[in-house]
């Protein structure tokens, strides 16, 4: 038996145990990199707009992620209860993409329109008002936050960097469409069109 | 090349599978090749060691044992079992011709198959006779409690800006095809601002006149003074006696009757004529979302869906329609 070698070479060892790890995501990720499915957007994506950009940043500083996931999976209990399963075509805008990966809530890939615009405003200021037994935290404050847009034009430019196609006139105008408008209002303006491209329901 | 969105082009296709079956090759050689130690027992049965010692513990240079040797075997074959049945080589779709949107379908078309019955049979049944069956009600209380019951409350008593459904007190009407209507399509309950219209002023002196419409407590001289005004600005909607637009035939107005004392947008503590102003001066944007799609899932809607009779619609929508029961039977025990 030669083990000898690798047992007492740590460099080698290390070397070949990259070497071995590596096989698996040359196999089963790098090819996704170049497949229509997962780089082509579904029909009629499209970037979303500076004030829900804004709301997605909200999303994310305030970790809506722990709790919330944004991916039905191809399960008729799942697609039952939310709607059509997700497709990679839905994400291909999103830097990073909000899957999630724990539900303590339900996932939110298709909440967008199925609630009102008045019961989302409600729900977050505080959800115990609208939904007793709920045990989401309250988020009275994002009422209280304005937003000055002094860096949407910034985000949308990167984001066209990553290949998401937002136009001159779009980052032109992305600073005055969300001056003045509440973290709540951005926000809502988020959920509100997640998951609305695929209406096959 | 495949039209299927999911095909996959002959280099990644080759990639892959190389990949994978390298892989499996290079696990069995390796499993062979450490199959025998070159080092052959004495001639008194012991075994040599590696020659490593860490406080005194050596190491027999002993092969794998037999029994994991065996099960590592087993492993391989499950592997390349499983391989060919399933897709796992690049574009190859694996003798079975599994794939995870083919399995969901089975999935949905065998509760279809037995679940679908059940609600076909609840179709054929009037509103008004299926709100008196308990078994009918027990359904239509998870379906109510999985969709409506998060704005309009688990006893559906509504809340601030969410109508309370067990009273008799209906906006767009609580006929069986008003309630069908309504969970099919939604609502949209829409006032304007009367801020730029009224000034503050006028808006202090028509909230008084609308809580007088109730007898409630008001300024009798503020009322009087905007009398005309709403006859001029609220009729429409409201209708001239001030009872909504559902008791003028018009249920579809939503606007609500204003003679009674149910206030959807007086939130808790608030007082009464403050939640009045508020509305006249920033208006309301009531909105209920179209239920259909959630309720009855994977039903495709016909182009002419509002042409349809109301037996039509309980059948093609049919927990819509014992959606439509429950709602009844809350307010017609």
């Amino acid at each position: 038996m030669k083990h000898d070698i690798i047992e007492k070479n740590v460099g080698l060892m290390a070397v070949l145990i990259l070497v071995v790890i590596s096989f698996g995501g040359l196999a089963e990720i790098v090819p996704l990199f170049f497949q229509k499915y997962t780089t082509e957007p579904v029909e009629g994506l499209e970037p979303i707009s500076a004030l829900e950009l804004e709301g997605r940043d909200v999303y994310i500083r305030e970790g809506c992620y722990v709790c919330h996931s944004q991916q039905i999976r191809p399960f008729r209990a799942e697609t039952e209860r939310y709607g059509h399963y997700s497709v990679a075509g839905e994400f291909v805008y999103d830097h990073t993409f909000q899957w999630g990966s724990k539900r303590t809530g339900p996932d939110l890939a298709r909440v967008g329109g199925r609630y009102s615009d008045d019961w989302h405003y409600a729900h977050l200021h505080n959800p115990r008002d609208v939904v007793p037994e709920s045990i989401m935290p309250a988020y009275p404050w994002l009422n209280y936050a304005t937003l000055d847009g002094s860096n949407t034009a910034t985000k949308l430019e990167r984001l066209r960097m990553l290949g998401v196609p937002y136009t001159d006139e779009d980052i032109a105008g992305a600073a005055d469409a969300v001056r003045g408008k509440t973290e709540m209002d951005a926000l809502v303006a988020y959920l509100q069109q997640l998951g609305t491209v695929l209406q096959d329901r | 090349m495949n039209s299927s969105p999911l095909a996959m082009s002959g280099f990644w296709s080759l990639w892959i599978s190389v990949i994978t079956l390298g892989v499996i090759a290079f696990c069995w050689w390796l499993l062979y090749g450490n199959r025998k130690t070159d080092k052959a027992p004495s001639a008194s049965g012991e075994v040599e060691t590696t020659g490593h010692a860490a406080d005194g513990i050596e190491e027999y240079d002993n092969p794998l044992p037999r029994w994991w040797f065996i099960m590592f075997v087993i492993t391989i074959v499950f592997g390349l079992v499983y391989l060919v049945l399933y897709p796992g080589l690049g574009s190859y779709k694996g003798v079975l011709g599994w794939t995870a949107h083919s399995q969901w379908e089975e999935e949905v078309a065998e509760a279809r198959e037995e679940y679908a019955p059940i609600f076909q049979n609840y179709a054929q049944i009037s509103v008004e006779e299926l709100a008196q069956d308990p078994e009918a009600m027990q359904v239509a209380d998870r379906l109510y409690q999985n969709n409506c019951a998060i704005c309009h409350g688990s006893s559906a008593r509504g809340g601030y800006g969410f109508p309370n459904l067990t009273d008799d007190n209906w906006m767009y009407g609580g006929e069986p095809a008003q309630i069908r209507q309504t969970i099919i399509w939604g609502r949209n309950g829409n006032m304007v601002a009367y801020q730029n219209i009224l000034g503050e002023e006028g808006i202090e002196n028509m909230a008084n006149y609308v809580l007088s419409l109730s007898g409630q407590e008001h300024d009798a001289d503020k009322a009087a003074e905007a009398a005309p005004q709403f006859q001029a600005q609220c009729v429409a909607c409201h209708g001239p006696n001030a009872k909504g637009a559902a008791a003028q035939g018009l249920p579809d107005i939503g606007a609500p009757d204003l003679t009674d004392d149910y206030w959807l947008y007086q939130q808790p503590g608030q007082e009464l004529k403050a939640s009045i102003v508020q509305t006249l001066t920033h208006g309301r944007n009531g909105h209920m979302p179209a239920q259909a799609g959630y309720l009855d899932v994977g039903v495709d809607l016909p182009s002419d869906l509002r042409s349809k009779s109301q037996d039509e619609l309980a059948e093609l929508l049919p927990k819509v329609h014992l959606v439509t029961a429950y709602i009844y039977s809350l307010s017609n025990q």
